[in-house]
């Protein structure tokens, strides 16, 4: 009767997750759940994250207490039909428990290797890679003041049958700080550069945000590199822009003058966590951090304005391209991805902000591997 | 030895400064009208002039408590001294440093010091600073006999030797530590401790400028050329107290009046000049008025010289916090 | 980014800020050591315990000077270096041996700037080792951060961990005025991630290494380590706390200590100086100044007694602070009732 009891365990978020905390349940033991029911938050130091049910069953046990912080891997609870008997489960727990062990946990899912760096041109990039598979590699590119990190719910996922790449775009992260001319179109050689440095002739592209607009210029300069587009509240498509965030992000040096400016990029304000902040404080006491978001922003935004219109790039697309945005999106407004060709998929996501692929990780996670399976 | 007409102009000139400046001083702190205390350089003019000839403001100098000659030596103008200390806020210090405080770092002075023994370590510091820069320039260490005895010196002896510094140090000898007389105070010679630390060592009349000037420039030119500190050992004498107000006690009835009549480098100095027709009489004359006009202008400005404001309290402690 | 001691994270910070700034030189006994030895190996120690080992190596005789035993002359050297152009980094060794050279830092850089009318820079930093812990006694484990802080003119750091220490010894190092920067010499081999690129922290801003809505401790240098760990059992038993690491003592940033406590109402200081006058009396009257209304409890200052650094293993750690007497003290402010009726 093993087969039909589900072990619920505490979940890896990000390739940097070792441990995690149950912030809170969402259904009390003995309740059924559906296969993707959010059935426990769980929080860990970068963010918290809805835990889906990876099978439909009734809640037998609840192992995990709230507030509990245990190891990637561990045991949570216990899904399984009514006709499983507690004996059963009892023995389950026995032997899963004894078979547990955290270090066991965390070197299985050491096949993720750390971030290495990688010399394009005369710029050094932080690379981080996930997955192999015949299947078409994968490209993320975060926006401004992002990294690699942003796409932490998202790489693993989607790196089960393909190659995955996400690296810090210039003046961002572990990378060089010298933003050249700052531009999407300056960006966009770095991204195909690295490509090449990679050995990838050919890759899907997701972009958020600016990097949204890295990759229209991408396409654009380097149409036989990009395979499809999944553009996740891109910039290019419009002219205005949430200044207070862009101004606020290179000014504000401490935390409680970062929180509120971190505000904006959500829509539910409690995934802004401390770790985030400080992640964020650290990369900008780097030297040259402000310098390059300086100049990125004086060449991308000028005079309050987003200075590209790559709507046309976008139209003239001649592959799959799909957009992805937050409906409550307070840094660049989804009324953006109006007035498309048709052929353009957008999927507007009910109460999210501006980073759909944290806040929403399962839905972009499911439109991408929709879109490019 | 020749020495270049304007420098003796300028020497002469810089102790004519010093004098009056001091002269001029001695009067007014009796008025009460200065406050805290002032230590007088009278009767030792010809040591810091004689030094500083040699100097340019590249160089570095570090002083003493008794520091106004050496001040007006290295260029620093009498008006904004003379306001320091009177304490107003047009003083060199903006009235927060006084008489013991006196500095201009853009001229090379590093300031009086009222830390007897203060200056040494500092000038290794800035020997370092003209090593390293490769600037060209030396650093020269002003102290006292009493200072001759404190720890920072005789380190500061020693490590200018370990590091082999642009430094020299002038030993101004003028007999008393405060009250105690030299003879009392120091063990054994300034010469030998030289020696002892294998360092060069020249010695001269300090009331005598061109003595000084001679040795001096020996010494300076030694520090120069990256051959290691030395010390030049001046003796002179003080011709008034320790500080303003010191009845000298502890001196016998006489020796300051001998020491004006018979070791006054100002008096020395001209006839010197004139004997041999170096220098005019008139060009002296012409010298110690402009002076006497530069000194009754200095004291006038400073008495009506505004004063510091309630908000220079807490100004200028860092510079930023 | 990769773990880096707290010594290797203080190494790489002096040797960044040298490649980048030509006039940033090191000054101190045995910086590299061997100098004059029978061995011919300059660069034998890097400092007593290995903190600027290769320097002398990499920068050579121009930019790192091995000094005599001869702290006035060094210290005063360095002080007088800051003060005609170049920015030295000076080594003091133990901080209990500015008992031979407290003159040319408390008379005379940190005064140059005032009492010469704000014409001074002093761009000078003087690193010490402080703390105790390691046996050295009474005349080698002081944390004499308050003797340094009492003095206008100084700037005070105290870092807490690795990352902090090369933020702020960057920071030192490129201020303008004299920085005294301590480092507990119990904490060298401490490891964390640190940043391989430069980067600096600002002086005068707190960092709140745990939030809570209980009790704010405040803890310095070594002792915000202990904070965090009473803080992190005490969140088990649902009590939470803020843990404030004010990171420099002079500036201190006092309204992130009083924005804590107006949340908090309770505040526990952990100090390892002294007791008297030191800086947990100096934050407990600032508090008590700035924010008596806020206080539901008494406040409570964590230190050692107030005697010399004993040498014996037992009495040390009677003497140190820990963060079992942190948990205490939080408990009793947590348990404290008043018991006359408020006004």
């Amino acid at each position: 009767m093993t087969d039909l009891i589900t072990p619920i365990t505490m979940p890896k978020f990000g390739l940097a997750m070792t441990e995690g905390k149950i912030a809170g349940w969402n259904i009390a033991p003995g309740a059924h759940v559906d296969a993707g029911q959010e059935i426990a938050d769980i929080e860990t130091t970068k963010i918290t994250n809805g835990y889906e049910s990876p099978a439909a069953g009734t809640l037998r046990r609840q192992i995990a207490e709230e507030g509990e912080t245990l190891p990637v891997g561990a045991l949570l609870g216990i899904l399984a039909e009514p006709a499983v008997s507690d004996a059963e489960i009892d023995a389950f727990i026995a032997k899963f428990q004894a078979d547990f062990s955290s270090d066991s946990a965390t070197t299985t899912q050491a096949e993720h290797a750390d971030p290495f760096m990688v010399n394009v041109g005369d710029l050094t990039l932080r690379v981080q890679e996930a997955g192999q598979g015949a299947e078409t590699p994968l490209l993320f590119i975060h926006g401004f003041g992002g990294d690699l990190s942003n796409w932490m719910l998202n790489q693993t996922t989607l790196s089960a049958t393909r190659r995955t790449i996400a690296f810090d775009l210039p003046g961002h992260g572990g990378s060089s700080k010298n933003v050249g001319e700052g531009k999407p179109a300056t960006f966009a050689v770095t991204a195909a550069a690295l490509l090449d440095k990679l050995d990838i002739s050919k890759a899907h592209v997701v972009g958020h945000s600016l990097g949204g607009a890295i990759a229209l210029e991408l396409a654009k300069a380097f149409p036989q590199k990009v395979a499809s587009l999944s553009l996740i509240a891109p910039a290019g498509l419009g002219r205005d822009i949430n200044m207070a965030f862009i101004d606020g992000f290179i000014t504000a040096d401490r935390r409680k003058t970062l929180e509120p400016v971190l505000n904006y990029l959500v829509h539910d304000k409690t995934l802004i966590s401390r770790k985030m902040i400080e992640d964020i404080i650290r990369f900008k006491r780097l030297d040259g951090a402000v310098l390059g978001l300086q100049n990125i922003a004086a060449a991308c935004f000028p005079n309050g304005q987003q200075a590209d219109d790559l709507r046309p790039v976008l139209v003239s697309f001649d592959g799959p391209a799909q957009i992805i945005w937050g409906a409550d999106d307070e840094i660049l407004s989804p009324n953006s991805a109006k007035d498309l060709p048709a052929t353009i998929k957008v999927t507007l996501l009910p109460q999210t902000g501006h980073m759909p692929q944290l806040e929403k990780a399962a839905d972009v996670n499911a439109a991408i591997t929709a879109f490019i399976d | 030895m020749q020495i270049a007409h304007d420098i003796l102009l300028r020497s002469y000139r810089s102790m004519r400064t010093i004098r009056d400046f001091e002269e001029r001083l001695h009067v007014e702190f009796a008025t009460g009208e200065i406050p805290g205390f002032v230590h007088l350089y009278c009767g030792e003019e010809a040591s810091a002039v004689g030094v500083c000839a040699h100097l340019s403001e590249t160089d570095t100098i570090a002083s003493t408590h008794r520091g106004h000659g050496h001040c007006i030596a290295k260029g620093v103008g009498v008006d904004g001294m003379m306001a320091e200390i009177y304490g107003r806020k047009s003083g060199v210090c903006h009235g927060k440093g006084g008489s013991m405080h006196i500095a201009d770092l853009s001229l090379g002075m590093l300031g009086a010091n009222g830390i007897v023994g203060g200056g040494p370590p500092l000038i290794c510091g800035a020997a370092l600073s003209h090593k390293v820069l490769k600037d060209g320039g030396v650093a020269v260490a002003f102290y006292g006999d009493g200072a001759s005895n404190e720890g920072t010196t005789l380190e500061s002896l020693n490590l200018a030797m370990v590091w082999q510094l642009p430094a020299v140090f002038v030993c101004e000898d003028n007999g008393y530590g405060e009250a105690t007389g030299a003879s009392y105070a120091c063990a054994g010679t300034q010469k030998a401790r030289a020696a002892g630390f294998g360092m060069p060592y020249f010695d001269c009349d300090g009331t005598d400028f061109f003595a000084v000037y001679e040795a001096a420039g020996q010494a300076i030119a030694h520090a120069r050329a990256g051959n290691g500190p030395v010390m030049l050992h001046v003796n002179l004498a003080r011709w008034y107290g320790h500080f303003e107000g010191d009845a000298m006690t502890y001196r016998v009835n006489g020796e300051v009046a001998r020491e004006r009549a018979e070791h006054d480098c100002l008096k020395n100095f001209r006839q010197r000049v004139t004997e041999v027709s170096l220098l005019e009489p008139s060009a002296l004359d012409e010298i110690d008025t402009s002076v006497k006009d530069e000194i009754e202008a200095a004291v006038k400005a400073a008495k009506s010289a505004p004063l510091p404001e309630p908000a220079d309290l807490e100004a200028d402690v860092y510079v930023s916090y | 980014m990769s773990k880096k001691s707290f010594r290797q994270a203080i190494n790489e910070a002096l040797r960044q800020e040298m490649q980048r700034d030509p006039r940033v030189v090191l000054i101190g006994e045995d910086i590299a050591g061997g100098q004059g030895g029978t061995a011919g190996i300059v660069d034998a120690w890097g400092g007593v315990l290995g903190v600027t080992k290769g320097l002398y190596t990499e920068f050579g005789a121009e930019r790192v000077f091995d000094t005599p035993i001869s702290e006035a002359s060094y210290i005063g050297a360095a002080v007088g270096a800051a003060a005609t152009g170049l920015r030295p980094v000076a080594e003091l060794m133990f901080v209990d041996f500015v008992g031979s050279c407290l003159d040319q830092i408390m008379n005379q850089a940190a005064k140059f700037r005032y009492m010469f009318g704000g014409k001074a820079r002093t761009p000078l930093v003087i690193r010490a080792m402080y703390g105790a812990g390691f046996n050295a006694a009474a005349q080698h484990s002081q944390a004499l951060y308050p003797l340094f802080t009492h003095i206008p003119g100084l700037k005070v750091v105290v870092p807490s961990s690795p990352y902090e220490a090369k933020g702020l010894l960057i920071e030192a190092i490129r201020d303008d005025d004299p920085v005294i920067f301590l480092e507990n010499k119990v904490m060298y081999d401490d490891e964390e991630d640190v940043p391989d690129e430069p980067y600096s922290i600002p002086f005068g801003e707190a960092n709140l290494t745990r939030e809570g809505d209980d009790v704010t401790i405040v803890a310095f240098g070594r002792m915000v380590n202990f904070a965090n760990e009473a803080a992190d059992r005490l969140e088990k038993d649902g009590i939470s706390c803020t843990v404030i690491d004010p990171r420099t003592t002079s500036p201190l940033d006092a309204a992130t200590i009083l924005e804590c406590v107006e949340d908090t109402g309770r505040l526990v200081i952990v100090d390892e100086s002294s007791p008297r006058c030191n800086m947990a009396t100096d934050v407990a009257a600032l508090v008590a100044e700035e924010a008596f209304d806020a206080l539901k409890a008494p406040i409570r200052r964590v230190g050692p007694p107030h005697t010399p650094v004993p040498f014996a293993t037992v009495l040390e750690k009677l003497y140190l602070p820990d963060a079992a007497r942190i948990e205490s003290a939080v408990r009793s402010v947590m348990a404290y009732k008043k018991t006359k009726q408020d006004a």
